[in-house]
């Protein structure tokens, strides 16, 4: 108990209606905690110090994983990372990916909706008030450099959910609710290439549940962390295909996570492999092009050159998974 | 700074707490009930020592508000004996030196009971995945793991 | 000695477990007496820069502080060498590294004493920030100690035993090469935690989380100006040390100190974030080693040159220093033996002991070493290795008494359980598997601080219901010393350890013992048991035997009696035994010491690598390797200790075990890295240490050479098996993968850049391409003891 937190106020709403309405006022800084294993240690850092905290645990509705009558698989954003592990409903890739993610203990409390909007993380901010004091606060920090890149005018802290590139493979969508009511939008548009704006859901916005398509085809996804738990993503890719008989893909989907402020679409590479079967060659050369988009700097665990490197070893595997029938 | 009147069921006993919003569930076993049995690590949640059962399911108890936990049974070291009888994985844990320094194993215990409790003839690499986010300096782990087999052993003879 | 015994060599559990297990062994931080402040510190934002000006008034009007000390307030030096006292529990004047202490607050909860800090005003003018080993060893930079600019050396060592010219001018085959060790924290999971209460009654007492609390007596006395006797210290359980609190620390003092001030408990808990600051920790060395070698293998000559980053203060640097040079010839005979080493200041947090002090680095240089040059020399690792090894009953060339040794037995029996020989260049791409070895110290010859009196005492009292009490100041940090102790006594006495009271670490109950540190406390602390529990037993049976008109040479406390030899039902049940003693020549109280033989060789320096006794590991480690990903799997590790005898061989496997497992974190994974002098991830997020899942199975082998002056022939265990795993492993990735990983830690981009560098028709190495150029010392030439035989 050597890290207090902050003080605030903790506020659990019944509703949704309500929920909103907290976040929108105008009088508070809110945040919305869900499993709060991202945010309190942030908060103990005093990287961020709302003065209060709206918790949706108490919000029936965002709870839970039904299947709708169009056969789409809906995730409550607060339901909880082992319930997405252990069940049956959802696509095997996606309950990987959740049984992946951080600890065992992390996860009994992580939810979906934090994973995926989950702050993007820099060795540069994720520090004590002390440590930041001393390196100089940075572009996220209330400062004006970005100690990462110091000519850069942006934030390149990284993007760090695993249930995001996931999703993004998977095709599938979030539904937002806020004063301006509800919308649906695919999970690749939730986020924004940058450290600081990461996400594209206004403040009074309340990721309600995650969308999953109806078919997902095959997909796969491969984490590179150093640990086999504990430790964040510092690069995850996250892939999914349809092949029709003669196994010729007909359309695919490679996502890169923990390289960018957003998960990245690898769209020349998928450009490429559509239309194609995956011989050792093609995957070869799609995992070539999957580092296109992407610039991985110094700021995570190991550096950026050998996340480079792995980008390509780690798309060519998830290629193979695929070509050998992964679902 | 918002207190609540917070009914707290700690193994088994319900205590009538004040509690500060922003006070985690570490906080108030430690210094509010004196339950000093869960350690802590780091506060940040990246070494396990302060390991809780929240019903049954391990949390950690530095990154969990102690208001979360209201309503709920929260389980911690000093609840895992039963009429003075030590659970079989305290015995374990003791008979095989799977304690050194002794300062995880109370996070270590709480989180192999819950592992037993749902699956009682778990693997080798059940149990490693089980305890993945609990931290030993001391042991190598290998006599953790030896210990957690003999319990679930002793538990199913 | 190897005879029967009734305790000795069982497996039994700690004396303590079952206090553990259930939660109720009260580590520091579980203390809190009534009216107990909170202590925090504020930490230097500066590498390196003078204090201007430190304004206290905003804190000390927050409402809950009770008191702020800053350098000003402990103005004396300590520093755990009598001859660096170069330390200030808070900076006066100049902070030297980020992360410095330099002001402390008391305050009545955690969350006022936070709030406390950030009121504090600080001034700073910086200096030159010197945190490389060029950096450091350039002329031009600001001093880290003293004024004005120059070279930023600490301590520099130049010896020579036998003639290293002539041994290289006989030699087949000379290799050099050039390694470095990343330096690494303890990371123990316990943080460092101190609670001082200074009563009325003008007396201090401080519980600590220390593995040294004579140390910490002796340094509360010097910087608070109090006497020891009005001084109590209490080393409280430890939740792991691994030589992380081997130091007086900061927190200590400034607990004492606003404990003095406020005339309340004061407790300061650090911070995990503190814990790498107060480090410590492994030194980084940077090493080059060339050695000469005939064409059967035979070592013929060894230059070895070491470069210390000792950070911004010395602790016990100029032991570490010497370290680096010591112990190689303990497992290898060279005839011919030079050594030079440097240790500079940089700003950055203090390196000092961690498990292994100072051997660690240069034992994965010199196997690694041997591993090129048994490759170069078309031997196996294993011929070499043996055809080198030192023997029992013999002296090093640089004076190191060697008694007893089983390396050459722990080599075959590690090779044979593994099965090295079959599987050594013959495992499919990718796997692969190493051995090395490594030898270490049953607690330094030496004491700290120069005097005659014992390094252990130890008291035993037996109360008239046979009650036996055991007091020893030697701390348990974990590694089961308490245990030791009881297993000691139990023996002598007939009795059951967990029959025994034992009361430890107490500076008012118990009697001297210098600390759980080089692995002294078993052989020391044991022998010293042995000696007043042999005084208890020969009262107790002197008096039966006076009883039932008897020869006591035919009595023996067995099983809880005193019995006629042969017959366990005989004789007297002991607390009658004890009555019948304390009735016939009074209080059966008793004590016992140890001080290490005079083992100093006769030059400058000799005082470090002295020991009564060595242990001996020998390590084979099987990795599998991604050669895409430079990840590597370690898949089993199996490692033959000799022991000595293993008094309880269940605490000496877990000893074993853990040793595996912290060596392979220093191999693969753990690194105390910097930008500058901004640590680069004080936190167990960022500085990794393995989980439960990077963990192989360990085999153990226990290989018992009865050590003649050992209690009960035992040695040590803590540290020497962590030796050989380092090199073992990176030996492994060589077999694996054919690339030579020259650093550690062996991170997989580093493997990933020694393969890219092979498939480039490089030599496929990842290491460091070579040392400075620094002018060490005019070299000390001493001539080999006369008992040195060469291989």
């Amino acid at each position: 108990m050597t890290m207090p937190l902050p003080a605030f106020e903790y506020l659990t709403p019944a509703t949704l209606e309500e929920a909103v309405e907290l976040l929108a006022d105008p009088d508070r800084s809110v945040m919305v905690v869900g499993g709060g294993t991202d945010l309190l240690p942030k908060m103990k850092r005093r990287q961020m110090t709302p003065d209060t905290l709206v918790s949706l645990s108490e919000v029936a509705e965002m709870r839970g994983i039904r299947t709708d009558e169009e056969g789409r698989c809906l995730i409550g954003a607060s339901t909880l990372l082992p319930e997405i592990e252990a069940s049956l409903e959802v696509p095997r890739v996606l309950a990987q990916a959740a049984g992946e993610v951080a600890s065992p203990q992390l996860r009994n409390a992580a939810t979906i909706g934090g994973n995926l909007c989950v702050d993007t993380r820099c060795n540069w901010i994720d520090m004590s008030d002390s440590w930041r004091r001393a390196s100089g606060y940075c572009l996220k920090d209330g400062g004006d450099t970005c100690w990462v890149a110091p000519k850069s005018d942006r934030c390149w802290a990284v993007s760090s959910t695993d249930l995001g590139p996931v999703s993004i493979a998977l095709d599938a969508s979030v539904r937002l609710l806020g004063l301006q009511g509800e919308r649906v939008l695919p999970v690749e548009d939730l986020y924004r290439n940058d450290g600081i704006a990461y996400l594209t859901k206004a403040p009074d916005e309340i990721l309600v549940e995650l969308v999953l398509p109806p078919e997902v085809g095959r997909a796969t996804y491969h984490k590179l962390r150093r640990r086999g738990s504990i430790d964040f993503p510092i690069l995850g890719v996250a892939a999914a295909a349809r092949f029709d008989d003669s196994g010729t893909c007909i359309s695919a989907r490679l996502v890169l996570g923990a390289v960018a402020s957003a998960p990245r679409r690898a769209t020349e590479a998928e450009e490429y492999i559509v239309g194609r079967r995956f011989t050792e060659e093609v995957i070869e050369e799609a995992a070539r092009l999957a580092t296109g988009p992407v610039r991985p700097m110094d700021n995570t665990d190991l550096g950026s050159r050998y996340r480079k490197w792995m980008i390509v070893v780690y798309v060519a595997r998830a290629l193979r998974d695929l070509a050998a029938g992964h679902a | 700074m918002t207190d609540h009147v917070l009914a707290l069921q700690v193994n088994g006993e319900t205590h009538r707490l004040l509690v500060t919003d922003h006070r985690t569930l570490l906080q108030v076993l430690r210094e509010d009930l004196r339950l000093t049995g869960t350690k802590h690590g780091c506060d940040l949640g990246e070494c396990g020592a302060c390991t809780v059962l929240l019903d049954g399911r391990p949390v950690l108890s530095c990154l969990t508000l102690a208001r979360r936990a209201e309503g709920r049974s929260v389980t911690t070291v000093e609840g895992l004996a039963e009429n003075g009888r030590p659970h079989e994985l305290q015995t374990a844990f003791a008979e095989l030196g799977a304690a050194q320094c002794g300062y995880c194993t109370p996070a270590m215990l709480l989180t192999a009971r819950a592992l037993l409790d749902e699956t009682p003839d778990p693997t080798p690499d059940e149990i490693n995945h089980a305890l993945a986010g609990n931290l030993c300096r001391c042991t190598g782990y290998n006599k953790i793991l030896d210990a957690v087999q003999l319990a679930a052993s002793r538990s199913q003879g | 000695m190897g005879g029967d015994y009734a305790v000795v060599g069982r497996s039994y559990p700690r004396v303590d477990a079952m206090d553990q297990v259930t939660g109720q062994t009260q580590y520091a931080d579980d203390l809190r007496p009534p009216g107990t402040l909170f202590g925090r510190h504020l930490l230097s934002t500066q590498a390196h820069a003078l204090i201007t000006d430190i304004d206290t008034s905003r804190a000390a009007a927050l409402p809950g502080v009770k008191a702020i000390i800053t350098g000003a307030d402990l103005p004396i030096a300590y520093g755990i060498l009598p001859v660096s006292q170069d330390e200030h529990a808070l900076a006066v004047d100049r902070v030297r590294y980020v992360g410095e202490p330099v002001a402390a607050v008391a305050a009545i909860d955690a969350e006022t004493a936070e709030q406390a800090l950030e009121l504090i005003d600080v001034g700073y003018k910086p200096l030159d920030e010197v945190v490389t080993l060029d950096q450091a060893l350039a002329d031009d930079q600001s001093l880290i100690h003293g004024e004005g600019p120059g070279q930023n050396v600490h301590r520099s060592a130049a010896l020579e035993f036998g003639d290293l010219d002539e041994g290289m001018a006989v030699a087949d085959h000379i290799r050099e090469d050039v390694f470095f060790f990343r330096g690494n924290n303890h990371a123990a999971l316990e943080t460092h935690a101190a609670l001082a209460s200074f009563g009325a009654d003008q007396k201090l007492t401080l519980w600590s989380s220390t593995q040294v609390p004579h140390y910490v007596h002796r340094t509360l006395e010097k910087v608070l100006e109090l006497p020891a006797g009005r001084i109590r210290v209490i080393a409280t359980p430890s939740g792991g040390g691994f030589g992380g609190k081997t130091d007086p620390f900061s927190h200590e003092l400034s607990a004492a100190k606003l404990s003095m001030l406020t005339g309340r408990p004061v407790k300061i808990t650090l911070t995990r974030e503190e814990v790498f600051y107060a480090h410590r920790g492994r030194h980084p060395v940077l090493m080059w080693i060339k050695t000469g070698f005939e064409r059967d293998g035979r070592i013929t000559a060894m230059h070895f040159k070491s470069f210390l980053d000792g950070g911004a203060y010395s602790s016990y640097g100029i032991a570490t220093l010497y370290y680096t040079g010591a112990l190689q010839t303990t497992t290898y005979r060279i005839p011919n033996y030079r050594f030079e080493g440097v240790r500079v200041f940089t700003n950055k947090p203090a390196c000092g002991p961690k498990r292994g002090h100072g051997t660690p680095q240069p034992r994965f240089a010199l196997e690694c070493q041997l591993d090129k040059a048994a490759e170069d020399l078309g031997l196996d690792p294993i011929s070499i290795r043996l055809r080198n090894a030192v023997q029992p009953f013999s002296k090093t060339v640089n004076h190191l008494r060697i008694t007893s040794c089983a390396l050459s037995e722990c080599i075959e029996e590690v090779a044979e359980a593994s099965g090295f020989a079959d599987k050594h260049g013959r495992l499919p791409e990718g796997s692969g598997i190493g051995l090395a070895v490594g030898a270490y110290m049953s607690g330094a010859g030496l004491p700290i601080y120069f005097n005659d009196m014992p390094q252990s005492e130890v008291q035993i009292k037996v109360d008239r219901g046979g009650g036996v009490t055991v007091y020893s100041m030697a701390v348990d940090v974990g590694q089961g010393s308490t245990s030791m102790l009881a297993t000691v006594v139990a023996e002598s006495l007939g009795l059951e350890p967990g029959d025994l009271a034992m009361v430890t670490a107490d500076t008012d109950l118990t009697p001297v013992d210098l600390g759980s540190y080089s692995s002294r406390v078993t052989f020391m602390a044991g022998n010293a048991a042995l000696e007043a529990a042999e005084k208890i037993r020969s009262r107790v049976v002197g008096a039966v035997a006076d009883e039932l008109e008897a020869d006591p040479a035919d009595l023996s406390p067995a099983a809880g009696r005193i019995t006629v030899d042969g017959d366990p039902e005989s004789g007297v049940a002991w607390p009658e035994a004890v009555r019948l003693a304390i009735a016939a020549t009074g209080p059966l109280i008793e004590s016992g010491s140890y001080r290490a033989p005079d083992l100093a060789g006769p030059y400058r320096g000799a005082g470090v690598g002295p020991s009564p006794a060595y242990s001996y590991s020998a390590c084979v480690v099987q990795v599998g390797c991604d050669a895409e990903t430079g990840t590597v799997e370690v898949e089993r590790v199996w490692l033959a200790h000799d022991i000595g005898k293993a008094l309880n061989p269940l605490l000496v496997e877990g000893q074993v075990e853990g040793s595996v497992y912290m060596g392979l974190g220093e191999a693969l994974l753990e690194e105390q890295a910097f930008r500058g002098g901004l640590h680069r991830g004080p936190s167990l997020l960022d500085y990794k240490i393995p989980t439960a899942l990077e963990m192989p199975p360990v085999e153990t082998i226990l290989i018992e050479s009865i050590d003649p002056e050992g209690p009960f022939g035992a040695k040590e265990a803590g540290q020497g098996p962590l030796l050989p795993v380092i090199p073992a492993v990176v030996n492994a990735v060589h077999d694996a993968l054919g690339i030579r990983i020259d650093e550690v830690p062996m991170t997989p981009d580093k493997v990933i850049s020694a393969l890219r560098d092979a498939a480039r028709g490089g030599e496929g190495r990842f290491g460091p391409a070579g040392i400075p150029d620094f002018e060490f010392p005019e070299i000390i030439r001493v001539e080999p003891p006369e008992e040195f035989v060469a291989p």
